[in-house]
């Protein structure tokens, strides 16, 4: 037997042994779900469908929903007030955390101003720019930055502050531009937290983008739980929910990723918390 | 070039840490004069905490001196902070490799900051990697690298911006003895070889006889205790001699 015949022969089992980890922790991964909806299952059997319609009534109206695209696109709608409400609040937010982290009087001052933010309701943002806009859109844009740009700052501020000193001070010995030290420094080193800030946030503004819509829209995800909720049809609320969920869910598969692709750098240990 | 012309100079400098005239300002360097020569390879002494590294920040233009001038080629270091880029390379105690980069990424950052073409860079990288004895493992990130080998990544990427002036604070000192000795004799060769001047921190005298031209012993606030020059004719009862005063002098 050659090298080259016997190489396939060696890498099987390998690979055999590569599926069946895959195959448990997809099994892993799904399980609670499965259990959720046995669950619910059940509890249709015993309750009228207004209450807990069956799983097959569920999934018969997610496939009118994504099938149709006078329904898809409100989903799509949501989508993209949820993605444009965070990629503005993430934009705001980190210049603000530059800015405080730069100045002390700058922090000093715009700390204050953002923990009170942090506590005003969503609900109230969401009076107050029905009252202060005009617009649809403007509105849910402004309640989505409201909620989502302290908790971003703050994030960012921490990354920013949490900086190791002794690296910053090697790269600074090399004389960097501005520009170069975003690059090669500040980027690197505060890309982690900036990820998490982003998975944190993503439910946060998945959540707020529903009561946006309840309230001041007339179209979306939101808009449509409120349809549902007047005729009392739990199917459709729970098959439009579902489609937020499954946003979240694939948002937080490509984060996941881009952290897998990111951080190939740190070391793994063979021991976990 | 010769060893007299002096490319870092220290007049009356002083650096005090917290407020001016405050009860808990505290000096780290007082009025101190420090001329160092060109090809130089000085050693600076002292006890822990004695102000060794305040003087390696104000040199490497770090942290301004509250008081007296500090010049480097002839221009000041912190004020012209930028003018130096590619000038001043340094080694520090710990390896400070940024863990997001591999081995020769962490070499290529000094040249980066020059805007040596990446082809060039990734060469020059390489270069020296093979030259520290790192061949095969450029590519590595830090995690995976030993401590030794950390420690010969931050040197080569010093060595690779071929700058004049190399400032070391205490680079050898977490390293194992056979090491530390490695790697301080492939340093010192390297220093020679490449014609610069060199600022060791140390605060082991065997490693400063080894590696310097010149030793300089500090005291507490830094100021000089001590100038002892080193030539290649100094003989080993003369070294045990400078050995036996430096001892001395830190006793004190």
């Amino acid at each position: 037997m050659t090298m080259s015949q016997a190489q396939p022969a060696s890498s099987s089992p390998g690979s055999a042994s590569r599926g069946v980890a895959l195959g448990r922790r997809a099994v892993t991964y799904i399980l609670p779900f499965l259990v959720v909806a046995g669950i619910w299952q059940v509890a249709s059997l015993f309750f009228p469908p207004f209450l807990f319609p069956s799983l097959v009534d569920v999934f018969k109206r997610c496939i009118v929903i994504l099938s149709s695209w006078s329904q898809f696109s409100d989903v799509l709608a949501t989508v993209g007030r949820i993605l444009a409400g965070l990629a503005g609040a993430f934009i705001f937010g980190t210049a603000f955390a530059v800015v405080m982290a730069r100045s002390r009087a700058a922090n000093e001052f715009l700390s204050p101003i953002l923990t009170l933010f942090q506590g005003i309701p969503a609900l109230s943002w969401v009076v107050f720019a029905i009252i202060w806009f005009h617009g649809i859109e403007p509105r849910i844009f402004f309640i989505m930055v409201m909620t989502t740009l302290p908790a971003f700052a703050f994030q960012v501020l921490g990354a920013l502050q949490g900086m190791s000193r002794d690296l910053t001070e090697m790269v600074m010995s090399f004389r960097p531009t501005r520009f170069k030290l975003f690059r090669v420094m500040i980027i690197p080193a505060i890309l982690p937290d900036i990820l998490t800030a982003w998975k944190v946030n993503l439910g946060n503004a998945s959540r707020v983008v529903v009561v946006a819509e309840l309230v001041g829209a007339t179209g979306g995800v939101g808009y449509e739980l409120l349809q549902q909720q007047q005729v009392f049809d739990m199917a459709g609320a729970l098959a439009w929910t579902l489609q937020l969920v499954l946003f979240v869910l694939i948002a937080q598969a490509v984060l996941t990723m881009i952290e897998r692709i990111v951080f190939r750098y740190r070391a793994v240990s063979e021991r976990t918390l | 070039m010769t060893a007299s012309q002096p490319i870092i100079s220290l007049q009356q400098v002083s650096k005090s840490f917290g407020k001016p005239g405050a009860v808990s300002s505290y000096v780290a360097v007082d009025r101190l004069d420090l001329a160092i020569g060109r090809g130089q390879m000085l050693a600076l002494l002292g006890k822990t905490g004695c102000g060794k590294s305040t003087i390696f920040n104000m040199i490497a233009g770090l942290t301004e001196p509250s008081s007296g001038h500090v010049t480097v080629d002839g221009r000041n270091p912190f004020r012209d902070f930028d003018s130096f880029r590619g000038k001043i390379a340094i080694v520090f105690q710990g390896d400070r490799l940024l863990p997001w980069r591999t081995a020769v990424q962490n070499v290529e950052l000094g040249l980066e900051m020059l805007d040596v073409p990446a082809e060039k860079r990734r060469a020059t990288a390489m270069q020296w990697l093979s030259t520290l004895g790192l061949r095969g493992h450029e590519h590595d990130y830090p995690h995976a690298l030993s401590g030794g080998m950390r420690q010969r990544v931050s040197i080569a990427r010093a060595f690779a911006t071929d700058a004049n002036i190399l400032l070391c604070d205490e680079p050898f000192s977490a390293l194992d003895e056979m090491t530390g000795r490695t790697l301080r004799a492939e340093f010192a060769r390297l220093v020679k070889e490449n014609g610069k001047t060199a600022v060791f921190i140390t605060h082991s005298i065997n490693e400063a006889l080894e590696i310097g031209d010149r030793i300089v012993v500090l005291k507490r606030p830094a100021n000089i205790a001590v100038d002892l020059p080193l030539t290649s004719e100094t003989t080993a009862v003369e070294k045990e001699a400078i050995r036996n005063q430096i001892q001395t002098v830190l006793a004190a």
